[in-house]
């Protein structure tokens, strides 16, 4: 693969990916808050 | 005190809602729309597309939902008197989808049944077309019901109202909790199996090498815009009723942007997946990566059967896994879509959930039998163009256009959102949907309005697309008015009562 497809594939998933498991652990967090 | 049904959980509406938006559009149009649009490249619009009107348009049809607690029709007839008509229409538009969406299951559950002895053989689009659908030789000559088609989608049909009949907490909801892991183990599987075929990186360098000269295209932005819009099950009612069974305290905006980002993120993998197959199949025929790829029903129905016969080892087992993938994929949006027009006839006409389900899924279980037809792969291919590109897309923009500029409403529902959720929306919402989103739907409307009228989608014949293209959009849009005008008979009607949640 070349580099900027590489560049591409990385930027794609840490977006995507980092965006929803950064948003399940925002209702986590805020699930365990309400439980205590 | 209300009696009106309820999701059993927070994960369940999230299942249940990206259930909904994850569908096979996911798995056989991104991959291919995303590779013609500037591959890596495409990833920068396609990712503003999802910030600027994806997301926002959920909140917005999530809030809707939420606040009102009415299907579409419902819902929008609170914020005024008079736009109850628009989610009708859009109940409409959800009705003709089902119809023919129920189709594509039925052949995606023959083939994985077909996957044990690899019955398509060598010739797959000679079986596709010949052996399995019996294709009439032209457009809009029905030629008789093909059972092998019909078999099938009486199963799908039988299933699907099934599990609406049981209810949103023991129907819906049980089953996406089912269905969606199942489909992200065996898509995972599939992934990982196709990273490791020979020509696996070529086939994700062609997907990902990025195209920096087409960000200057306009035409890839409409494109990019198009593909968020029509993956997200937004602007046809669904969004709108499913958040309307959420519970009072429910954060909307987080559940929003796990819908959204679910949705991508199953998008990218597929990708990944079948862009690491084709680059398997150019490898094989020893060609480049463009010369093999494939969208929409060809990828599913003849390049994916070609390329599961030439795989080294397990073939059967990992056709069945990528159709039966199909299947769940599509079966989550399928009950989804069905789900709108049940909820929206119960509660205008004021009858029981049973009688709904045989009312409203068994008049379109009786309809989709027309693509069980000999000419149901011409009719699918016009209806499903027109109805989305004419009927969801000009539905989507309507919407946002009441809420925003007639009822201007905007304000009001982002403080409901904000009142119930940790994320708060600010200016940039509302500047997404008032502004950015009406003008790039308006350009997709009015671009595609143009192509269409200067010459017919895929040289059909004007008769036929007139028939069941133009003709079935027209008939959306007259059945929303028709039931608008019909007088409710619910019980929130009768008594005159305001659901709203403040």
């Amino acid at each position: 693969m070349e580099g900027s497809a590489i560049v591409m594939m990385v930027i794609g998933i840490v977006i995507i990916w980092g965006g929803l498991a950064a948003s399940i652990v925002n209702a986590m967090v805020k699930a365990k808050r309400n439980k205590s | 005190m209300e009696n009106r049904q309820l999701w059993g959980t927070r994960v369940g509406f999230i299942m249940a809602a990206a259930g909904s938006a994850i569908g096979l559009g996911n798995i056989w149009r991104f991959p291919a729309v995303a590779y013609e649009n500037g591959g890596g490249a495409f990833f920068l619009p396609y990712l503003f597309a999802l910030l600027t009107a994806g997301i926002p348009i959920l909140i917005l049809e999530f809030a809707i939902g939420h606040k009102y607690r009415k299907s579409a029709p419902g819902s929008l007839s609170q914020i005024r008197r008079g736009f109850g008509g628009i989610g009708w229409w859009q109940l409409a538009i959800s009705f003709v989808i089902s119809v023919y969406y129920a189709a594509v299951i039925a052949w995606a559950l023959s083939y994985a049944v077909f996957s044990f002895n690899l019955r398509w053989g060598e010739d797959t689009q000679g079986f596709l077309f010949g052996s399995y659908l019996k294709l009439a030789e032209t457009p809009g000559q029905f030629g008789g019901i093909v059972p092998g088609v019909l078999i099938p989608l009486i199963v799908v049909w039988l299933a699907a109202l099934f599990i609406l009949y049981k209810g949103v907490k023991k129907g819906i909801e049980v089953a996406n909790k089912i269905m969606l892991p199942a489909l992200f183990v065996i898509f995972t599987i599939l992934v990982i199996r196709a990273l490791t075929l020979d020509g696996a990186a070529e086939g994700l360098n062609a997907f990902f090498k990025p195209n920096w000269d087409s960000i200057l295209d306009g035409k890839v932005w409409v494109a990019a815009y198009s593909q968020i819009f029509f993956s997200l099950s937004i602007g046809f009612a669904i969004m709108v009723t499913y958040s309307s069974y959420l519970n009072k305290k429910s954060d909307i905006t987080n559940n929003a942007f796990i819908t959204g980002f679910a949705n991508s993120g199953f998008e990218l993998l597929a990708g990944i997946g079948v862009f690491s197959i084709l680059g398997f199949m150019a490898a094989q025929q020893g060609v480049a990566v463009n010369e093999v790829v494939a969208g929409g029903v060809g990828l599913a129905f003849v390049v994916f059967p070609q390329i599961i016969n030439t795989l080294p080892a397990a073939n059967e087992f990992f056709g069945f896994l990528f159709f039966a993938s199909l299947v769940l994929a599509g079966f989550t949006s399928l009950i989804s879509i069905v789900e709108t027009y049940i909820a929206g006839i119960q509660e205008k006409f004021g009858i029981s959930r049973t009688k709904s389900v045989l009312i409203g899924g068994g008049l379109t279980a009786i309809i989709s039998i027309l693509f069980a037809s000999r000419g149901g792969l011409f009719f699918l291919d016009v209806v499903d163009y027109f109805i989305n590109n004419f009927g969801v897309a000009l539905a989507g923009l309507v919407e946002v256009i009441v809420v925003a500029w007639i009822a201007r409403k905007l304000k009001e529902l982002q403080d409901h959102a904000n009142a119930v959720s940790d994320i708060k929306l600010g200016a940039w919402w509302k500047v997404c949907l008032g502004v950015i989103t009406p003008i790039v739907l308006g350009w997709m409307m009015i671009d595609n309005l143009i192509k269409n009228i200067r010459e017919n989608y895929e040289g059909y014949a004007t008769w036929f697309i007139s028939v069941y293209g133009w003709a079935v959009v027209v008939a959306a849009i007259a059945v929303g008015i028709i039931f608008a005008a019909i007088r409710d008979r619910g019980v929130a009607s009768r008594s005159n009562e305001s659901t709203e949640v403040s």
